[in-house]
């Protein structure tokens, strides 16, 4: 602005290259130029390239036959189905071992980040340790040596270790049983999420009640009940069915129950042990930042224990927690990318696939930043709709 | 108040459980019931994993035999980085010449010392680490100065692994401070160019550049053109650490008051000298410990390049565990790269923090 009343109050004096404002339009004209001129250079001698390496451009490839399997789907996948169909199995892998991975990161983090905290010499130091020795080393090592551990040391499928009867770990993954699928399940779904939606209509209500009289409900044990009761109670009016499918050998593999394969675990294993350690220093920086006079405040107005945590310490700590913990879950989902090194079949692995058979490099690559970018779009969608809704209220 | 008649400082010591080693226990360990649950369990298990793999890591292990040997111990084969270790460190480099790389990798370890401490930030040091990188250049390169002239598609290893995190910082640096730069210009073509490279590159995991480096490269150039295999990675991680780099600069670029900005321009200075001279030096100095760990980062990151084959010290690593005779002894070469790695990070870290500690102090006064 600035700029701009000394150049109306000297217009017409002033040359046009000493005219900040004019300067300015120059600049940016001559980067925008340069820009444009070195993006064309690139995608001309790309266009020749490829003309001369007869390298077919665009998606169509996406709706050809992919003709190479996946070791492991989610929804239904067989070798002559779409790349499209491929592509969309490897980003359902990429969102499994994210979510697991996230929330079983979340939970171990925050325990390291507490027993950082703990009075206990011994509990701080190890958690010390721990941190320090999985930050200082690269995720990537961290995968290749529990794929190791887990390929080498665990005996074939013939001589499974069984941790518990029907429970099997060999070098095939880790195979446990599961429900034999029986009509109840779907029924018991719907009562849970009926019991979600009743338990946030009664903890509304009880805040409202509690606003208005000064009554305090017992949220947490009622919707406890809730939650674990409703499921229950259909599964016994259906007769409460307990017939398991317990996994069996047969030939060289297990068939029935659920498996996880050995990739699988060394990512997810590898991920969360790698993330936590920043989960953990994240966690106890955000518990430091409350001062403590904010907990003598609120032991002095004669809080419980468990309320001075609830009500007191841990809003306040969130706030400083939330937004370095998203972009860990971020970097979590992001690294999950190394499965290709080990062989899990993500989003990034699958695209690598269809890159070397199809030859369309270009395409592929733009696949997996698209995908990774939307990613990314969600999460800061979220981290600017929490940040808001949890911005401090200002006088 | 009641005052004590007692003169003598030895007649009201605290308590013998107060004091000492089973005071510093009662204290730390044992207080409360929850506590000292805890330190029993955990006591426990540590009494139950610490010697089984003590006796693996040392007693049982074997050091210097041939692998027949590594199959009948019952402890861990460090054998294994004892007959491979000039591969792993040195991967393909010609056995010969093999000092080349090391003697560089010392003078970056003396370097790097040297420039521990502070009080030698002067500009000397500057044109010392140019002098020291090119000398680093030619030992590996070699074809000057009788020394025998080494193909860059040899490089492998430790060395590799250096010269990537090392060149790939030096580089970004430079390129961070213009796009943090860029960022915050009042002109709007060059700001949105900045985000959008800054949030993009940020948006994408690493790997995905590396492979748009060892897939796509080759076709921006035209034909008969093509650029080594290292360079395409060395460019892919330093356009990765760039944007990085970027954010975290400007990070420090706000941090600086406007004062600042505006007392610079009354002294009618002009953008580059206002920058050069008033704001970056107080903004990158705020800036060093995040900076150093955003190399850290990119030190651990330079692993991906396994993903493109390139041989980094993991790929020399695992080429000697693909060997039939060294199969199955992942875990002992794992932990002997991943101790490097720990070394080298840890002391990155350390430093960091001491950095900071005295960066600390002079704001405090």
């Amino acid at each position: 602005m600035r700029d701009r009343n000394i150049s109306d109050l000297m217009a017409g004096t002033v040359p046009f290259w000493n005219d900040p404002d004019k300067r300015a339009i120059i600049y940016q004209i001559l980067t925008l130029a340069l820009v444009a001129m070195a993006a064309y250079y690139l995608i001309s001698n790309t266009l020749a390239n490829l003309e001369r390496q007869n390298i077919a451009t665009g998606f169509g490839f996406l709706q050809k036959e992919s003709s190479f399997e996946i070791g492991e789907s989610l929804i239904g996948y067989s070798a002559s189905d779409t790349y499209a169909r491929a592509l969309w199995v490897g980003v359902l892998n990429t969102l499994k071992v994210s979510f697991i991975g996230v929330v079983v990161t979340v939970i171990l983090g925050t325990i390291i980040g507490i027993a950082r905290l703990s009075t206990n010499w011994l509990v701080s130091k190890l958690a010390g340790i721990y941190i320090e020795v999985m930050q200082d080393i690269p995720v990537l090592l961290q995968l290749f040596f529990w794929y190791a551990i887990f390929y080498e040391n665990l005996p074939s499928p013939h001589r499974a270790m069984t941790p518990f009867a029907g429970v099997f770990l060999s070098n095939r993954g880790f195979m446990f049983p599961v429900p034999e699928s029986h009509p109840a399940h779907r029924y018991m779904l719907l009562a849970f999420a009926a019991a979600c939606i009743a338990a946030w209509a009664l903890r509304r209500w009880a805040r409202k009640r509690q606003a208005r009289t000064g009554r305090i409900f017992p949220v947490i044990r009622a919707n406890g009940c809730i939650l674990l009761g409703l499921p229950i109670l259909v599964w016994t009016l259906f007769g409460a069915p307990t017939q398991m499918d317990v996994p069996e050998l047969s030939g060289f593999n297990f068939i029935g129950g659920v498996s996880l394969s050995p990739e699988f675990g060394a990512l997810l294993l590898g991920l969360v042990l790698y993330t936590a350690a920043f989960v953990a220093e994240i966690v106890r920086a955000g518990i430091q930042s409350v001062s403590y006079g904010q907990r003598e405040a609120a032991e002095a107005l004669g809080l419980r224990p468990g309320m001075v945590l609830n009500l007191v310490i841990l809003p306040q700590a969130l706030r400083v927690i939330i937004p370095p913990l998203t972009s860990q879950m971020l970097n979590l989902t992001k690294n999950s990318s190394l499965a290709v090194a080990i062989g899990y079949p993500d989003f990034v692995s699958v695209a690598n696939t269809t890159i070397n058979q199809t030859g369309q490099a270009i395409e592929g690559v733009m696949l997996i930043m698209a995908c990774y970018l939307c990613f990314s779009l969600l999460t800061s969608l979220f981290m600017n709709w929490y940040n808001k809704k949890m911005a401090l209220v200002e006088r | 108040m009641a005052v004590h008649p007692i003169s003598d400082a030895d007649a009201i010591k605290p308590p013998k459980t107060q004091t000492g080693v089973v005071g510093w226990m009662r204290q730390n360990l044992f207080n409360g019931v929850f506590n000292s649950i805890l330190t029993v369990v955990i006591l426990y298990i540590l009494w139950k994993t610490v010697p089984p793999l003590i006796r693996w890591f040392f007693i049982d292990a074997v050091w210097t035999t041939a692998s027949e040997a590594c199959y009948a111990a019952d402890g861990a084969c460090w054998s294994v980085i004892y007959n491979n270790i000039r591969f792993i460190l040195f991967g393909l480099y010609p056995h010969d010449l093999q000092w080349r790389p090391l003697a560089a990798i010392v003078l970056l370890i003396a370097l790097l010392v040297y420039s521990r401490d502070r009080r030698r930030w002067r500009r000397s040091l500057l044109w010392t680490w140019l002098a020291g990188l090119f000398v680093m250049g030619l030992l590996m390169k070699g074809g000057l100065f009788g020394l025998e002239n080494v193909d860059s598609t040899l490089w492998s290893g430790l060395p590799l692994t250096l010269l990537l995190s090392v060149f790939g910082m030096v580089a970004a640096y430079p390129l961070g401070v213009m796009l943090a730069l860029g960022r915050r210009s009042r002109m709007p073509a060059i700001k949105s160019l900045c985000v959008v490279y800054i949030e993009m590159i940020r948006g994408v995991p690493l790997i995905s550049l590396l492979f748009m480096s060892s897939v796509m490269f080759p076709l921006f150039l035209p034909e008969g053109l093509t650029i080594n295999k290292i360079l395409r990675a060395q460019i892919a991680i330093i356009m990765f650490t760039a944007a990085y780099i970027a954010e975290v600069v400007r990070g420090g670029l706000q941090a600086i008051s406007r004062g600042q900005y505006e007392a610079a321009e009354s002294l009618g200075l002009g953008f580059p000298q206002k920058m050069r001279l008033v704001i970056l030096p107080q903004a990158l100095k705020i800036v060093i410990p995040p900076t150093v760990g955003i190399l850290v980062s990119a030190f651990k990151d330079t692993s991906l390049v396994v993903i493109i084959a390139l041989y980094d010290l993991l790929k020399t690593t695992q080429s000697v565990l693909s060997n039939p005779k060294w199969m199955g002894f992942s875990s002992e070469a794992y932990i002997f790269i991943a101790l490097i790695y720990f070394i080298c990070c840890f002391s990155m870290s350390d430093y960091s923090r001491k950095l900071e500690r005295e960066l600390g102090a002079g704001e405090r006064r």
